[in-house]
Parts: C-alpha cells; structure tokens; sequence
C-alpha cells in the first residue's frame, strides 16, 4: 500500500512538475518552433503521469478500474505531438521566421518553392 | 499553374486511428447516460467531432463517399424516433412520454434491463448528429 501511495504522489508531483516546466519554456524560449517544442513534448509526459497517478489512485485506493484514463493517455500520447508536428508546420509556412542564432534550415527551399506557387 | 497537393500524410494516418477510437468512445458515452455521465447530446457531439476531424484531414468529398448520408434525413429519423416514444406510450392508455422498462435475457449480455427512454435518446443522438453536420457541412461549401 505504502508503495502504491508513494508512486502515486510521486507521478502527480512530477507530472505537475512537467507541466510546470512546459509553462517555463513557452515562456522563456525565443521563438515560435522552441516554444512549440517545449509545449507539445513536456505537457504531453506531464499529462500523461498525472492521469497515470490518477488511475492507479483510483483502481488501488478506491478498488475501481477507469480505463477511460488510460485511453485517454493513449490518444494524449498519439495526438499532441501530431498537434505540434501541425502548428509548426503552419507557422514555417506562413513564414515565421526562426531564432536568429539558429543555425540549420533545412526546409528553406522547399519553402521558397511553397510560397512562389501560392 | 499546377498547385501542389498539400502533405497531410502525418494528420491523415494520425486520423485514421483516432476518428475510430472517438466513435468507440462516443458510443460508450450514449450507453452510458443512464448511470453515468454521458448520453445522447454529448455522445452525439462526440460522434460529430470525429467525423469534422476527418472533414479537416480530407475534404468533404472523402467523407460523403465513406458515409454516403444526407444529413437532413438523419435528423428526420431522430426525430421521428423521439416522437415515437412518446406516442407509443399514449397506445398503452398512459400520459405522453411515459417510459417503461423490463428486465429482458440478451444472448452474451446475461439479464439486462432494456428502457424505452434509451430509443429517445437515440433520437437525440441522430437528430444532434444530423443538425451539427448541416450546419459545418453547409458553412464549408458555401464560397
């Protein structure tokens, strides 16, 4: 019991660690694809351990199974990068442009290609 | 000038899996309204949102040869159907929209109780399912 306790303190409390962090970079980070990238990835691992906690509180303390929590990892865990793979895209397309200190592009001409065609 | 098709093949795979996936779950939802959280409305809007998801990953004309429905006569059905409970009721000499129940033996199920008010909520479910897709499908085509 005390292991179960403790494993489900510890997935909420890192789980809301996680999301803590996602907030952090959004914030912090200086363009659109950082941001997006410490959005999608960080919240994603965030949600994901705090509906684990919550399954495990609720099949062990309660004695019910929810398996919603679980499909709901599931189809957390297979759309929110596909959410981020999209805004970015957007944004590359609609001609956002990077962080003056990075250093690759390697979608620059297909860009240019994109652009002259619309 | 040729226009280039777009390459959607991340969102489309993505869809393929996860529009099935929001019907299961939609219907678990419409089975659900009894006893739990869930019922017609929302499992109906649930339904109509996988159906948009794969609006948005193909286009219009995908989605009217994977279900070829007008979605004018869904919404007749439903109603016809919620209607139809209530009738059937003033047929057994009770007042408008009595609902009964018995315990009934499914072959897999075992005992179940089956409700009359489960056929008005599936009358709920299609005519909110046919509204919500007149309404997208006639703001999209319209230009």
């Amino acid at each position: 019991m005390i292991v179960i306790n403790s494993l489900i303190i510890i997935l909420t409390i890192l789980g809301s660690l996680f999301a803590l962090l996602a907030a952090v970079g959004v914030l912090r980070f200086p363009d659109v694809y950082t941001r997006n990238h410490a959005a999608s990835k960080s919240a994603t691992l965030g949600i994901t351990c705090i509906l684990l906690a919550t399954f495990l509180y609720f099949w062990f303390v309660k004695g019910e199974v929810f398996t919603s929590t679980l499909l709901g990892i599931f189809f957390i865990l297979l759309t929110a990068p596909v959410a981020g793979q999209l805004i970015a895209r957007a944004a590359y397309y609609s001609g956002v442009k990077l962080w003056d200190k990075s250093g690759r592009d390697d979608l620059k001409e297909k860009a240019k290609a994109y652009q002259t065609e619309h | 000038m040729k226009k280039r098709k777009p390459n959607d093949l991340v969102l489309q795979t993505v869809t393929k899996v996860v529009s099935f996936l929001i019907i299961l779950f939609s219907i678990r939802m419409f089975f659900a309204g009894h006893y739990e959280p869930g019922g017609g409305f929302i499992g109906a809007l649930m339904t109509s949102a996988a159906l948009v998801l794969l609006l948005l990953a193909y286009d219009a004309k995908t989605l009217s040869t994977i279900l070829p429905i007008d979605y004018k006569i869904i919404t007749a059905i439903g109603l016809v159907f919620a209607i139809g409970t209530g009738v059937g009721g003033v047929l057994f000499d009770v007042p408008f929209l009595t609902h009964a129940y018995d315990k009934f033996y499914l072959p897999l199920l075992g005992e179940q109780t089956l409700h009359s008010a489960l056929i008005f909520d599936l009358g709920v479910y299609l005519g909110v399912i046919g509204v919500t897709l007149t309404i997208i499908k006639t703001i999209g085509e319209s230009e």
